[in-house]
Order: C-alpha cells, then structure tokens, then sequence
C-alpha cells in the first residue's frame, strides 16, 4: 500500500505516484460521451507544463490562485500546478453568486482565478474591480469566450501549452520547476478552503501539507485503500469534503479520480464507472433509496414482492452477516439468495455494486435508511469531521457500526469533552489558523491546542463511540440541571415517517415538551387505509387516532433516551400536534427549512404555556401567509397529550 | 450580439404567391435571407408564417415565384432536395421519433451524410463501423453544446417539452446545414426554457456560423435574438428591416392591435 511517507508536499508525492503507478489510471472524465483516462505519469507532465506555464505568466510563491467550477480534471491539474509552484490554491464553490465569490476572492487576495466555463468567467468579471490584485483568468471550456478581451483572460489549454512549448526549449526552466518542487517543504500552506460561513462571513482555512497527507495517510490506511480503488470525483471542490476525500486521499494512495461528465449525469457516471470509495451526505442516500422506491411501486405485483420478501430477509440478517455475528444457517442461506435475486442487482442499478467502503456524515441519518444500505450489503459508515480537522475527527472502523454514533477517534486524533459538553480535539490535519483572522483563529482554540468544534457531544458508554448530539450553543438544562440537546431530540422525532417537524422546549423548564408536524402525505396515506374521514390537514392533525398513533413514535424516542444515562432525563413528557404546518414563508422555518425554535416559542406562546401549565387543550390562532402573498388568520384549539416517561426520575403527577 | 459578417445574400425568395383552393396563403412575397444572420418572420395567427417555411424547404409548392437559395434559381423543389441543399429545420409540434433515445434521434439527423448502405451498417463493421464513430462524434458535439448530456439515452417521449424541443434543434444541427429553419422554437415554453433555448440559437449562430430563419410569437424574443425581421399580414408581406424599423412601422401596430380591414 503507498502511503504519504517521507513525502511531505502534494508535488513531491505525484512525482512518485508518477513513478510508482506510472501507467495506472490518476483521472477520468467523461468527454463527449466517452471516458477519458489519463495515467499518473501523463498527469505530471501535464502538471509539470502547466506550472511552468503559469510561472511564465507571473504566479510567484505565496500567490493565491482561486479555482471556481466543477470537478474537471484541469481544475484539480490547476490545484497541484499552483501547489508546484509553492502558490495556494482557493477553491470556491462554484454556485456562489457573485458577492460571496468577490468578498473571498478580496479577502484571498487572489493574482489567479481558473474558471470552469464562460458562466464563471463573467461572475469573475462582474466583480472584479472589487479584487485589486486580480491578474489574470484562465478557463476551461472556451465556450461562448472567443468574444471576450484576451488580455485578462486565457485558456488553460494554451498555459499547458506554453509551458510544454517553454520546457522543451529551456533546460534551465526544467531545473526551476524541479527546484520549486524540491524546496516546497511540509509546513507550507498547502490550501485554503472557505468555511460556507453559516454564521457571518466565511473564514479562510490555512491547511499545511505536512497535516493534510499525514491525516490522509492515516485514513488511507484505516480504510486500506490502494491505487486500485476508484472514487467518484463530484463534490465540491471548495468543499474539505472533496479535497479531502478525493484529492488527498487520492494522491496519497495513488487510486483513480473520475470526474463526472457533468452534474447532471451522475447517477450514470457512477454505474459506469463503480467506484469503490464512496461518500454521500444523508440526503444523497436518501434521495437514491426514494428514486427507487418510486420505481418499484410501478414494478410488476411478482416482482415487488420478490422486493418485499428478501428486503424483510435482509432487514432480519443482512446487518448481522456484514459485521460478522452468528447468524443461522437458513437465514445465511436466504440471504445469500437474497444477494443473487435481489441486492446484488439494486446495488448495480445504483452504481454501488463495486463499493467497498461508504460513508455519510454531515447531519444526523434516520436509522432505517442506514440500515437499509448496510442490510443490503453496503459497508456504509459515519464519519465526523470539519474543515478545521481537515475532515476526520472520528469514524467507524469496519464492523463497529452504529446508526446514531459517529465512531471513536480517527487514528492520530485526541478528543476531549469539555466542562460544557464540546467536543475539543487535536489531529495530525488540523488547521494552521484563519487566513488574515488572528483574532478567530485564537478563539477557535483552547490555551492548550485544542480546536473546538462547537457541537455538544459525549461518549457512548456501550461502544465508546462519539455521539453528537448539537451545536454547543443549542444545548440547555433543564431546571433540575439535566442535559437537554433539542436538536438531537427533534431528529430522532423526525426519523418517523409520520413526524415531519419537531420543535423541542426544555431550556430552563421543569420538563421536556415537543410540538410536532404530522407528515401530511404519509398520515394521510395511513388514514386513507383505515377509513379514516377528514376533511382538513387540521381536522387530521387533531384526530385522536393520529395522537394515539404519534404517541406511540415519541414513547419510542423516549425508551431510546432511557437507554443512555446522560439525556435519560430530558424525555419528552407532554406534546401537541400543530394545526397548521411550520412554514417558511411564515418565518416559522428558515429557508433551508429548520426550524427557527425562538420564533416559534413567541409566535405559539399559549401553546408553550398550556404545555407547562397543565392543561388539556389550548386555543390558538395564528396569523398565516397564503401561496398567494394574502394574510390570512387560522384558529383552532389544539389538545395536549401526556406520555409516561421510562425509568423515570420523577412521577409526573398527572395521568394521561 | 455579433452582426452577420457578409451582405451575401443565402436565399432570395421572389414574388411567392401560395393558395389552397380559394384561400390565399401568401401574396407576391418578396424577402432575402442573407448568410449569416438570424432572420425572424412574424406575424398574427394565419399570417402565412408556417406556409412560407414550407415554400422554402420544398413542402409546399408555389402557385408563383421563385426561389434562389446558394444561386440556383427554381420554381419548386422537393423537401429530400433541400435537406440535401443543406436546409435543415425544426417543426411547431414537435416532430422526434418519440421511442428512441435523445442520442438516436439526433443521430438520424446525420442519414443523408453516411456513404455506406444498409447492408455495410448492419455489419458494423470496418468502414461502416468507422464511419458510425465518426457520425457519433460530431452528434456528441452536439449533445455537449446543447447541454443535454443527462438525457442522452432516454427515449424523448418521457422528456419534458422544453427538452424534446432541444433534442429537435440537436436533430436539425447533425445535418449541418446553412440555413436553419425554426417554426416556434420557444412555443409552449415557461420563462427559464426560452431563455435558454434563445441562448442556444445566439450560440449556433456564433459558434458554427448557421444562418436561422425563425418563426416566432414572442416578440420580445425576436426582438432580442434577430438581425433583420419581416412581418406578414394575411399572406402579405407589410414591413421587413432591422428589430426597431419594425417596432416603429405603424402597418405592423395595427396587424397585431388588430385595425379592421
């Protein structure tokens, strides 16, 4: 297996990936209809010629170089050609609109931008006169560009050329190149990556070389990944996500990139390609196991419950078989009848079928689709990681693997919980500091080098793994002291079917109260099925029946809690169903739809104090906003519900 | 917007008159079509619009007049005549072989330009084999410039219609051809397809230097996609010169405010 080793800069390991797997496949692209591949000893010249290239245009070391587009193979050669050139890269994202892309491109003091197409190109422009040291653009795709003033602007294609041109013409320029190379040295900042900024303006973070191939090294390993794994290229670059998982990854382990053909075809890609390192955020697993359960309700009635059956076989056995537990002859039998008839195949429908390891991270995954993934017999695993970490913090090895745990410390990282429930650790890939933010930097970090993430967590006492359970912020006590994460209650609400929000109060209160969101179309499905009348999302919401049944999902949520010893008691004791659903347009959700739980708090407040208050039922009305743009009012009078809660510390006083 | 580099004039359409039994489709017509430019042809409902495309790919047949298209006069010509002329074009209701893919679809638009038979195709092989390659090339180039890489193997009859309409102007640039007719390219389109779909002409034009002779309803369209415009009336021809001459030209005014007669 290649690992960093005594390579300490990205340069240095392509040119011995270029030795060691000269001919061995580096890129992919799909290009009019057809893969292109390129070997690594192709890529280091190409990169080689680029960098001198870009040297005869002017990039000095310590430049900046901005690279805004999708996953192309030239936008990664433009990655390693700056890094040869001791210059840094920024990857933005590449769906910024233009004054998120001017104000890191001012604070990055880019000379450099590379540009995929003509779309990014004229954002570029559009503010370049907010970007003082912008020298020059270089694109991609020449498409639509044949119009536009050249003196600023020049294709990546002919900087190759150039430099090509120039090497072999200049011996001396060769020997620059290889000096830059030699001199580059691990404590050189290696990229900066843009945090998205979800709380105020996006921070610059100085990531070193040294840190980022020996934490991929030590990921490459854990994972045993070699120069014959595959990896769908199609995250964003600007995302530590991709430079992490694909880039450093894939240059420390010399495995294959395939970039797709393009943003839209990767559901194709995938299933041509097959890779076998995969990672997708929960709702890109979410949204694959939708798109086919669609497909199989217009499957023939035989086939849909071939479907069925060997889906119960696998939801019984298939997560026991793959983490290797006694499992009994008829089920192995079943199951592996089961693989030839039914998951075997949806794993090739998906592209999944040559994956070897998977993972997701980002939010919290609902238990049945990740169970549903590794029942089939997908090695699917949580990892847990920040940009400040240069991705891991923890993650799961092979066979340890629990839907509601992000797995213990990855190899080389400390991790400690503070006084008030944050996570804090050291890693071999953390961060340098802010670019141009000291002030940050230092309140990122504790006296004693510690980062702290800002998300609450604890260790699991049965399996030692890390929970996350929310940002430190959120987390509150009750009034008798007692932890209560209201986001981590909320999720495990909302991994029912029939929950579609969950807002939880607890902060400073006596107990735990939850306001819940019936999921329309699933309870109305339900209702359909048992001849239930309504004629109202109102008059569903309020039904007796739909109480019953919800009851039943947060009896559920609250046996779960009983089981830890840190949240058992935050249990939900008392809930109400809204009448109306949360909304964005009400301001009752924010537009990337969570829920705005202060807001709701003041807008709801006779609710929130029949909750505390005792009583059964509580009339509300609300000020709604129609489709339309019209103002409308909406009363009713919503009925409480009280739960017994499990192993409970306190009796509540009053029965249900 | 880049203007047509030549005043060379494409086609020239001369005194065309059309009738169907006593309706009079088009009276004593008069226009050229110059290379390089986008041409529009506007005008209310039953103005002549479509009839005068057809004259010009040889579908109907003129009662009158004559047609010069890259010099050589004639009264009539067959449609097979000139598709192979190199007129090639799209249809208001879209016209795609709605069980195949987007790919085989674009790819029927290269026939007229592949040598081998039958025979040799079905073989698929040797020459036969590298001319299909070839063919798939330059379909593919098509595929890239329009943007429909995504779609490319699924049968258009489960495409949405702003997409079938793309597929159907993909069709018509696989034949590579000098004039390029479009019946409504934009017709039945929400805001975001006709943007793009006026994107895509303004690129064929530029990029492969296609002429484009377009039909079109939405003026302000024409307004911002056409070099030159002419404006037909009851198979009448009342006004031609650039977007803003015709804007101003008080006939058109009135055909489209609809002046009694």
């Amino acid at each position: 297996m290649a690992v960093g080793g005594s390579f300490d800069t990205f340069p240095k390991l392509l040119a011995r990936n270029a030795a060691q797997f000269s001919s061995r496949p580096a890129f992919r692209h799909k290009d009019l209809g057809i893969w292109q591949t390129w070997t690594w000893a192709q890529v280091a010249e190409i990169v080689r010629a680029y960098a001198a290239g870009l040297h005869r245009l002017g990039l000095q070391p310590g430049d900046t170089v901005a690279i805004v587009g999708s996953n192309r193979p030239k936008l990664y050669w433009t990655l390693m050609a700056a890094q040869v050139l001791r210059a840094i890269p920024v990857p933005v994202y590449s769906d910024a609109v233009a004054d998120e892309l001017a104000y890191v491109l001012a604070h990055a003091d880019v000379r450099f931008v590379a540009a995929q197409d003509q779309e990014q190109v004229d954002k570029v422009f559009s503010v370049s006169d907010r970007v003082p040291h912008l020298r020059k653009v270089i694109y991609d795709e020449p498409r639509g560009l044949d119009d536009y003033d050249h003196d600023r602007l020049i294709a990546i294609r002919d900087v190759i050329e150039d430099g090509r041109t120039a090497l072999a013409a200049n011996a001396a320029l060769g020997r620059q190149i290889d000096e830059f190379i030699r001199q580059g040295e691990g404590s050189d900042i290696s990229i900066i990556l843009y945090t998205s900024g979800t709380t105020g303006a996006s921070k610059g973070v100085m990531l070193s070389a040294r840190g980022c191939i020996d934490a991929a090294t030590d990921t490459v390993r854990f994972d045993s990944l070699t120069d014959k794994d595959v990896a769908l290229a199609y995250l964003p670059l600007a995302w530590v996500g991709d430079h992490y998982l694909n880039y450093a990854q894939g240059i420390v382990a010399g495995f294959c990139m395939a970039c797709p053909e393009s943003g839209e075809t990767i559901e194709q890609d995938r299933r041509e390609i097959g890779p076998t390192f995969y990672f997708a955020p929960p709702r890109g697993f979410e949204a694959m196991l939708t798109r086919l359960t669609i497909r199989m309700e217009d499957a023939a009635a035989i086939k849909r419950r071939i479907f069925n059956y060997f889906l119960g076989i696998a939801r019984r056995y298939g997560e026991s078989i793959l983490t290797g537990k006694p499992v009994p002859l008829s089920g192995r039998l079943l199951y592996a009848l089961g693989r030839l008839m039914v998951y075997e195949p949806l794993k090739n429908v998906l592209g999944l079928s040559r994956v070897r390891v998977a993972y997701t991270a980002g939010e919290a995954i609902g238990p049945d689709l990740f169970a549903f993934y590794r029942s089939i017999g997908l090695n699917l695993k949580q990892l847990y990681g920040q940009t400040e970490a240069f991705l891991y913090v923890t993650c799961q090895p092979d066979g340890e693997i629990y839907s509601d745990t992000v797995g213990p410390a990855a190899p080389n990282v400390d991790i400690r919980i503070a006084e008030t429930g944050e996570v804090q650790f050291r890693s071999p890939g953390m961060f340098v500091g802010y670019f141009k933010d000291q002030a940050k930097t230092a309140e990122a970090m504790t006296s004693d080098g510690y980062v702290k993430t800002g998300d609450a967590g604890f260790f699991d006492e049965k399996t030692g793994h890390l929970k996350i359970i929310d940002r430190a912020k959120d987390v509150g006590r009750l009034a008798d002291g007692t932890m209560f994460a209201p986001k981590y209650l909320e999720n495990k609400l909302k991994f029912f079917p029939n929950v579609k929000e969950a807002v939880v109060y607890g902060d400073s209160r006596d107990f735990v109260c939850a306001f819940l969101n019936i999921d329309p179309v699933a309870v109305a499905n339900w209702a359909e099925r048992n001849n239930i009348a309504y004629g109202s999302y109102q008059e569903l919401a309020g039904h007796p029946l739909v109480y019953d049944m919800v009851a039943k999902d947060v009896a559920e949520v609250n046996r779960s809690l009983a089981e830890g010893k840190i949240l058992a008691g935050a249990q939900i004791r008392r809930f109400l169903i809204l009448h109306k659903e949360l909304d964005a347009d009400d301001g009752e959700l924010t537009r990337t739809l969570k829920v705005r739980r202060g807001f709701i708090a003041e807008r709801y407040a006779p609710l929130v104090n029949a909750l505390y208050d005792g009583s059964h039922e509580a009339d509300i009305s609300t000020e709604v906003t129609f489709e339309d743009g019209r103002k409308g009012v909406i009363a009713a009078r919503v009925k409480i519900r009280d739960l017994q809660t499990i192993g409970a510390t306190k009796p509540l006083g009053r029965a249900a | 917007m880049r203007m047509p580099d030549t005043s060379e004039t494409l086609l020239q359409v001369e005194g065309v008159s059309l009738a169907f039994g006593g309706v009079k489709a088009l009276r004593d017509v008069s226009f050229d079509i110059r290379k390089g430019e986008i041409r529009a042809i506007i005008g209310p409902n039953g103005a002549g619009k479509t009839s005068m495309l057809n004259v010009i790919n040889g579908f109907y047949h003129p009662n009158h007049g004559a047609i010069t298209f890259k010099g050589r006069t004639r009264a009539e010509m067959q449609p097979f005549e000139a598709s192979r002329g190199g007129i090639a074009r799209t249809f208001q209701n879209v016209a795609l072989f709605k069980g195949m893919s987007a790919l085989d679809n674009i790819m029927a638009g290269r026939t007229l330009k592949m040598r081998r038979g039958l025979l040799w195709q079905m073989l698929r092989y040797g020459p036969a084999l590298a001319e299909e390659i070839e063919h798939r090339h330059r379909v593919e180039e098509i595929i890239d410039f329009l943007e429909i890489e995504a779609i490319r193997k699924v049968p258009v009859a489960r495409l949405p219609y702003g997409l079938q309409k793309r597929v159907e102007l993909g069709r018509a640039l696989a034949m590579e051809p000098d004039l390029l007719l479009l019946d409504e390219p934009m017709a039945g389109m929400n805001l975001e397809e006709k943007e793009d779909m006026s994107r895509f002409i303004i690129d064929v034009n530029n990029h492969y230097g296609t002429t484009i002779a377009l039909i079109e309803h939405d003026m302000a369209v024409v307004m911002d996609l056409s070099h030159r415009v002419a404006v037909l009336d009851h198979g009448v021809k009342i006004a031609d010169g650039t977007p803003n001459e015709v804007k101003k030209n008080q006939g058109v005014i009135d055909a489209y405010l609809g002046i009694a007669h």
